[in-house]
């Protein structure tokens, strides 16, 4: 498989004021995206996930190492239009990234300003409204939707570059269940449908649950990669990083430690209910 | 149990007269009993957070009363500003509205706009401070130095720092990591345990209601679902689901788990009472 984004010994450290102690946020962040996947970065407030998610288009730019969009270096001015094409970016607060009166406008806005063709911005924000289950709200004003169709709002405008991957980050945190699952559906069904590969910054780990990849950060360093049932697994590993296990491993890890005979890597609800009532019925 | 709170058939409209008019609130009609740990449930749109605005008179009703001792709190319009100091109100992403230049000057706010002074004031300040777990050398820091955790911390202390009778919280936790969101459900618990003053939780999240308050209510569509304990609310887990609602993972297990035959309790929200639950039916050998 291609690779859409990598990582060379990435270091960041934000700007500190004079005579303060520069702390680096990335401390050397090895990664190879694979193109199409859809993977999800976990990590703690501080373990530096936002900030290597704001290096994969340039928003950020390394201070030592280097980040590589489809072989374009992000450190190359002259190519930042083309990374910014190719990866779009979500963030956290709904209401910090919406700048027109009118959903459509919203989401003409990019198109606008890489000089596509007007008829051509008309398809696809009409294709892109679509894409995000947003259609019949084309000429409603964005500041009265919810938050989880601002946030929708905001990846149809983001859809309407056809960037060939899309970096949320934190996307889901302000919203409520709801609101979380219409996003995530959203991006998953992008992802299934269009290849678009996708990148989801998260704390919530039930999110990483149907992801391909699970990046764990601590500490500005990669401290696990894997499939989610390689990642959850490691009980111990994740709580010593402060992070919590699904309520169904952490279950299945008791029951095992009690000499119950179950996996660990039942992840789903129904998985983990189906393990238990055989290992029980095995008893 | 004496209610410190009463609601009565409230009602509060948007837009009245115009083609957006909505009732956000409909006849909406409970008590918040006096040292309570109270959580509030329900989605977006389903009246949370003009009912809390309520609580402390920054909405008025259309219709119906709101009753804090007995007493309405419209009853004196002139005095609405006391109610504010009963009932404290902690917006959700509080940290927002920080804005003085030191952690002290931000939390003594409030306590001093009540007429505070001097040796009293500085002990609610630091009180309120050791509450939320903020040290004495941040105090003199500016609160723009610090993590949002932390920032949230100074926020929630300033609220507190006024002593109200209730303290209301929307969404305390959001955005903050599975860390921090339990260091800080950690302090609210303590706080109400120390304090014994009544806490209204509003959250998204069930998980984190299953595990702090005492009693819950359920708001769907500007009406009162259901209200009961943890047990009671998520025995009706079928029911929150069709409402669109969240149940905890546990209780989803447990659900699950009834489905494929095997007697447990569809109450339990948490993991450890699942696994009792489950190790007792491996004793009994009752799997059928």
């Amino acid at each position: 498989m291609a690779t859409i984004i990598q990582t060379e010994n990435l270091k960041y450290a934000y700007p500190v004021e004079e005579g303060e102690k520069q702390t680096f946020a990335l401390r050397g962040v090895d990664l190879e995206i694979e193109k199409g996947s859809f993977v999800v970065v976990l990590g703690h407030n501080g373990s530096g996930k936002s900030t290597l998610a704001k290096t994969f288009n340039g928003v950020l730019l390394p201070a030592g190492g280097k980040v590589y969009v489809e072989g374009m270096d992000t450190c190359d001015e002259n190519l930042l239009l083309a990374i910014r094409r190719t990866v779009g970016m979500v963030f956290q607060n709904p209401d910090n990234q919406i700048v027109a009166n009118v959903v459509e406008e919203d989401v003409a806005f990019a198109p606008e300003n890489l000089g596509v063709p007007t008829e051509k911005i008309r398809k696809r924000v009409d294709d892109a409204l679509k894409t995000v289950g947003m259609s019949e709200f084309v000429r409603h004003a964005p500041h009265l939707l919810s938050g989880g169709q601002k946030q929708r709002i905001a990846i149809a405008g983001v859809i309407a570059m056809e960037p060939a991957c899309i970096v949320l980050d934190e996307a889901t945190a302000m919203l409520d269940p709801i609101g979380r699952q219409e996003v995530l559906s959203t991006v998953h069904r992008l992802n299934r449908e269009k290849g678009i590969t996708v990148i989801l910054i998260t704390h919530h780990m039930n999110e990483a649950e149907e992801a391909d990849c699970v990046i764990v950060m601590d500490d500005g360093v990669v401290a696990m990669d894997g499939s989610p049932r390689q990642v959850f697994t490691q009980v111990d590993a994740l709580r010593s990083m402060g992070l919590t296990v699904p309520d169904t491993v952490d279950l299945l890890d008791r029951l095992q430690k009690d000499g119950l005979d179950v996996p660990l890597d039942a992840l789903t609800v129904e998985e983990c209910a189906g393990a238990i009532a055989a290992a029980l019925r095995a008893n | 149990m004496e209610p410190i709170l009463q609601i009565k058939n409230l009602t509060h409209t948007y837009g009245i007269g115009t083609p957006f008019q909505r009732s956000a609130v409909e006849d909406m009609s409970f008590d918040v009993y006096s040292g309570e740990f109270l959580g509030i449930i329900g989605h977006t749109g389903s009246g949370k957070s003009t009912l809390i605005q309520h609580l402390n008179g920054l909405l008025k009703p259309t219709s119906g009363q709101v009753l804090l001792r007995g007493k309405d709190i419209w009853a004196e319009p002139k005095k609405i500003r006391n109610v504010r100091f009963q009932v404290g109100l902690v917006f959700q992403y509080p940290e927002y509205q920080l804005f003085e230049e030191t952690v002290y000057k931000d939390i003594a706010f409030g306590p001093t706009n009540m007429g505070k002074r001097g040796d009293e004031l500085d002990a609610c300040v630091r009180e309120a401070a050791r509450l939320v777990g903020i040290r004495d050398d941040q105090l003199e820091k500016s609160p723009f130095e610090l993590s949002g955790g932390q920032k949230r911390r100074v926020a929630l202390a300033g609220v507190i720092a006024m002593e109200p009778q209730v303290l209301v919280l929307d969404e305390p936790t959001a955005g903050l990591d599975p860390a921090g969101r339990e260091n800080l459900m950690a302090n609210i618990r303590d706080y109400h345990r120390n304090k014994h003053t009544t806490v209204i939780l509003v959250s998204h999240s069930m998980d984190e209601i299953a595990q702090n308050v005492d009693r819950i209510l359920v708001l769907k569509s500007a009406h009162v679902l259901m209200s009961g304990t943890p047990a009671e609310v998520f025995a009706r887990g079928q029911e929150l689901l069709a409402a669109g609602l969240d149940v905890p993972q546990v209780t989803r297990i447990a659900m699950a788990l009834r489905e494929r035959g095997l007697a447990v309790d569809p109450a339990v929200y948490t993991v450890r009472d699942l696994e009792r639950q489950l190790l007792a039916l491996r004793k009994g050998g009752a799997v059928c």
